[in-house]
């Protein structure tokens, strides 16, 4: 176990996600209707704490459903099977802008797997991407839309969210 | 003349009582008191190793003719020599069956160039179809011992009373395999938990029982001597021990399978426990040790069956009943015994003296002046199972790397050595 | 948590863990029955063998369904047209299967322990679609699905097994099942269909289906095979019927609340009425439902993802 450094403290990652909020409402004000779909497990807490300060800022209500890809990985043959959580989505996707939120982007295999999952759902007139932290190393053609943090790593280290939903507390963490 | 001087060993000979530590010698193919002179004696060191006469098997199956494949009369005599035996009955199942004076002088020829003797036991039915009886005084003089269907009953009560007469005219006994078809009809393993569990036929206790009793009561009628094989239940030796006790003429014998292993085996699925009769329960084991103790049982037999790999290798269902054991029996027995307070030197009676009683054979005994067939076994010998190098041409033991002790260390065959230190010649 | 085993044999083998795992992935994998697209592409590139050497069209079908919507290709081979009819053997035909590099064996055969003999001849996973009288684990755990889903937990529930019990697959499989999950269990039927010691199971045995119907939870009734008339273990299928069929008359004495089972294929009007089969106490339909949803965990567990060591 090496070493771990604070990046983000929970102060820190509230006004990231504040920011993003209004870049998401920026962005598609012009368009229909938006919804937010949290990637399991951790997506879904941020997807949800975006939802409310849209709900804040600009009185919009905007539906949240939560993906679980297990289904779509193209790992599973070398990585140990995950917890199935399953995929709660109890709103019509067609013709929504789908914003998919993931904790960390990092090679883009889950943001592919997830956008996948989701076109099997219905077809959304588009997808976008908001994530807590962007730490490059992509293995696929895929960028996001709304960065909360850029944070340059080493393949080596690790970056980890950590949300008072799962984890008692809102810290993000890189471990060397 | 080869003359052998066994030095120092434990020589059990149960026939005339002897149990001491003392020398065996053989002088031609004899045992004798004392050498008629002291030119070119052999000593044979037996200290701390058990002296016997050459081990009788009641009941093997030497695939010949017909499947020379999965054994032969030389291969399987070797086994019987590698395993201590120095005489073995061949049952008739074979392919054509036992049951001319043809078949018989074919394998007398080929007992002829065996190391060891070879009786055989002929048909009581023509093709042992259970319909018509066999040529019997014309097998007699060819040298048959006594007659069986082994592997098949004779189900028709009128034609198994008939035989019984019938071989008594010739002093024969008639080798009795216990198993009501009916009931056992598509059988796989004994019935009781374990096949329920398996989801496997079960073969009840009594599909022996009933043939059991069937035949003691036709003996009662005929007076014939009968010899049930391969008993493998506690109901089996109440109702042998019954006859006894009335006085019929009747003897059994069981195996070491069945004294070793029980029914709980087959949970593997594992085609070398799939056995007829079945491996039983606990406590027909129980009752088989003291069927032993008490008398009620008079021989141990192996009932040797060869199958070639590729017949054991298949679905449990489809697989053929049988195991080799030849070359395990003695270990074998002596691990399982030692359970139940005995000893090897206490199961000697049943391996010599008792099946010789059963068939009239002047054998099994060390007796001044008898041949010397002689076993020297150590008892004490730590060995693994390893079936790569049997004497057998089949390979079907559910004994397989099983760690036991007991070793036959030399066999003498009318005085001439065909075992030498566990190596046959 | 993944199953720890190569193979999916029997119920005997799992552990309870193993059976909420496998309960709970397959609750995931319902939900994908209600998307318009009801395929994943989890198995994806991956072969799927259902060798059937015993007449099945349920089973088979329920396990091609599975793999189909796991993206697996799936191969049928069945005793009729595979080299298993012109008498190869069972080894030949595994190390056949193993030099076509597939990924994955549904086996359903005549012979109890032929699954647990093709594991052990071959390096993928084998799942055992129903040996001998053997067992039947896919088929207890999409009932133990079923009840879960329909009624909630076991611990405690009382089921009562109807019929032939000798010769089923199902019932030893669910038997299984039953005790892993606390439920209490009574066998009935006459006992020529009883097999012996199988008391010995922790379970009840009755000869009568009237003196039970009344404190059960759940009537599971089995199929019955008409031969069992000809091997004389039956007088008639009538009286068959009269004694251990559940009638509508019996139906009615059940207490609220109770649900009816069958593994199907259904001989309506002698183990089970056609009015009984078709109210709506019966779960049999969701059986079926059931059944792909916990055939698609069982590949999906098996086949997908390295086990954790």
């Amino acid at each position: 176990m090496g070493s771990v450094n604070q990046i983000l403290d929970a102060a820190a990652i509230n006004r990231a996600l504040t920011r993003v909020a209004h870049e998401i409402i920026e962005r598609n004000s012009a368009e229909g209707s938006i919804a937010l779909i949290g990637i399991r497990t951790r997506g879904v807490f941020l997807a949800e704490r975006l939802a409310k300060k849209i709900k804040d800022f600009e009185g919009l209500d905007v539906p949240v459903g939560s993906l679980d890809i297990s289904f779509y990985r193209d790992d599973i043959a070398i990585h140990p099977q995950p917890k199935i959580l399953g995929t709660k989505i109890d709103f019509d996707i067609n013709e929504m802008t789908a914003i998919l939120c993931d904790d960390v982007l990092f090679t883009g295999r889950t943001i592919r797997a997830a956008m996948d999952a989701l076109i099997d759902y219905g077809r959304p007139r588009a997808i976008q991407l908001a994530v807590m932290v962007d730490r490059g190393h992509r293995e696929l053609p895929i960028r996001a839309d709304f960065v909360g943090k850029n944070i340059p790593t080493s393949k080596k280290e690790r970056v980890m969210v950590k949300l008072v939903e799962e984890d008692d507390i809102d810290v993000i963490e890189i471990e060397k | 003349m080869n003359r052998y001087l066994i030095k120092g060993g434990k020589v059990i000979d149960p026939a005339s009582g002897r149990s001491k530590t003392e020398d065996l010698l053989i002088e031609g193919s004899l045992i004798v008191e004392r050498f008629s002179e002291n030119r070119g004696v052999k000593t044979i060191e037996a200290g701390g190793l058990i002296v016997t006469p050459g081990l009788i098997d009641l009941h093997v199956h030497l695939r010949e003719p017909g499947r020379e494949d999965a054994e032969t009369v030389i291969s399987g005599t070797r086994a019987a020599a590698a395993g201590g035996f120095t005489t073995v009955c061949c049952m008739p199942n074979t392919d054509p069956a036992i049951d001319s004076v043809s078949v018989v002088e074919q394998i007398n020829d080929q007992s002829k160039q065996s190391l060891i003797d070879v009786k055989v036991i002929a048909a009581i039915t023509k093709k042992r179809e259970g319909k018509a009886l066999t040529e019997m005084g014309e097998l007699v003089d060819a040298g048959v011992v006594a007659f069986s269907d082994d592997g098949a009953p004779v189900a028709d009560s009128q034609l198994m009373r008939s035989a019984m007469e019938y071989a008594k005219t010739f002093n024969r006994p008639i080798v009795d395999h216990a198993e009501d078809l009916l009931l056992a009809a598509g059988g796989i393993m004994n019935e009781g938990y374990y096949s329920t569990i398996l989801g496997l036929k079960g073969i009840p206790a009594a599909a022996e029982e009933v043939i059991v009793a069937r035949d003691t009561l036709l003996a009662k009628l005929t007076g014939a001597k009968i010899h049930i094989a391969h008993i493998s239940t506690a109901g089996s030796v109440d109702i042998i021990k019954r006859a006894k006790e009335d006085g019929l003429s009747v003897t059994c014998e069981t195996t070491p399978h069945h004294l070793a292993l029980t029914d709980e085996s087959l949970c593997d699925y594992n085609t070398d426990y799939k056995v007829n009769p079945p491996l039983r329960s606990m406590g027909d084991i129980d009752r088989l040790f003291e069927g032993l103790k008490e008398g009620t049982i008079d021989a141990i037999a192996t009932d040797h069956a060869p199958h070639a790999r590729h017949e054991k290798e298949a679905e449990i269902e489809v697989a053929p009943f049988g195991m080799i054991g030849l070359e395990t029996a003695v270990p074998v027995l002596i691990n399982t015994a030692k359970k139940y307070g005995l000893k090897l030197e206490d199961l000697i009676p049943k391996l010599t003296v008792g099946p010789a009683r059963v068939i009239g054979l002047e054998a099994g005994t060390l007796e001044v002046g008898s041949n010397a067939d002689v076993t020297i076994i150590d008892a004490k010998a730590k060995v693994k199972v390893d079936s790569s190098i049997f004497e057998s041409k089949s390979r079907n033991t559910p004994f397989e790397g099983k760690d036991l002790t007991g070793s036959i260390k030399h066999v003498f065959k009318g005085g001439k050595q065909i075992v030498i230190d566990g190596s046959v010649i | 948590m993944p199953l720890r085993s190569k193979d999916l044999l029997s119920i005997e083998d799992l552990t309870l863990e193993n059976i909420d795992l496998i309960l709970e992935t397959a609750s995931s994998f319902e939900e994908v029955f209600d998307r318009e697209i009801k395929k994943v592409p989890t198995l994806r590139g991956r072969t799927i063998i259902n060798l059937f050497l015993e007449p099945s069209t349920r089973t088979r079908t329920s396990f091609e369904i599975a793999g189909k919507r796991l993206s697996a290709d799936v191969v049928n081979v069945s005793g009729q047209g595979s080299a298993v009819a012109k008498g190869e053997s069972l080894k030949d035909t595994a190390q056949t299967i193993e030099a076509m590099s597939v990924d994955a064996v549904v086996i359903r055969h005549w012979s109890s322990g032929s699954a647990k003999y093709l594991a052990e001849l071959i390096k993928p996973p084998v799942i055992n679609a129903g040996d001998g009288w053997h067992e039947h684990p896919t088929q207890a755990l999409l009932d133990l699905y079923t009840i879960k889903k329909e009624i909630g937990k076991l611990t405690g529930k009382r089921v009562a097994i109807v019929g032939d019990i000798a010769h089923s697959r199902v019932a030893r499989s669910l038997i299984a099942a039953l005790n892993k999950t606390k439920a209490k269990v009574t066998l009935v039927g006459p006992a020529t269909l009883i097999p012996m010691d199988i008391d010995k199971l922790g379970v009840d045995i009755s000869y009568s289906l009237d003196d039970v119907l009344e404190d059960v939870d759940i009537v599971y009734l089995l199929r019955l095979q008409k031969e069992r008339q000809s091997e004389n273990l039956l007088p008639s299928l009538r009286e068959y019927s009269r004694l251990f069929g559940l009638s509508k008359a019996r139906w009615q004495r059940l207490k609220n609340g109770v649900r009816i089972m069958h593994p199907g294929p259904m001989n309506r009007g002698i183990e089970i009425d056609s009015f009984v089969a078709d109210n709506e106490k019966a779960l049999i339909r969701e059986q079926v439902t059931s059944g792909v949803a916990v055939r698609m965990a069982i590949l999906y567990l098996l086949m997908g993802g390295a086990q954790v060591e």
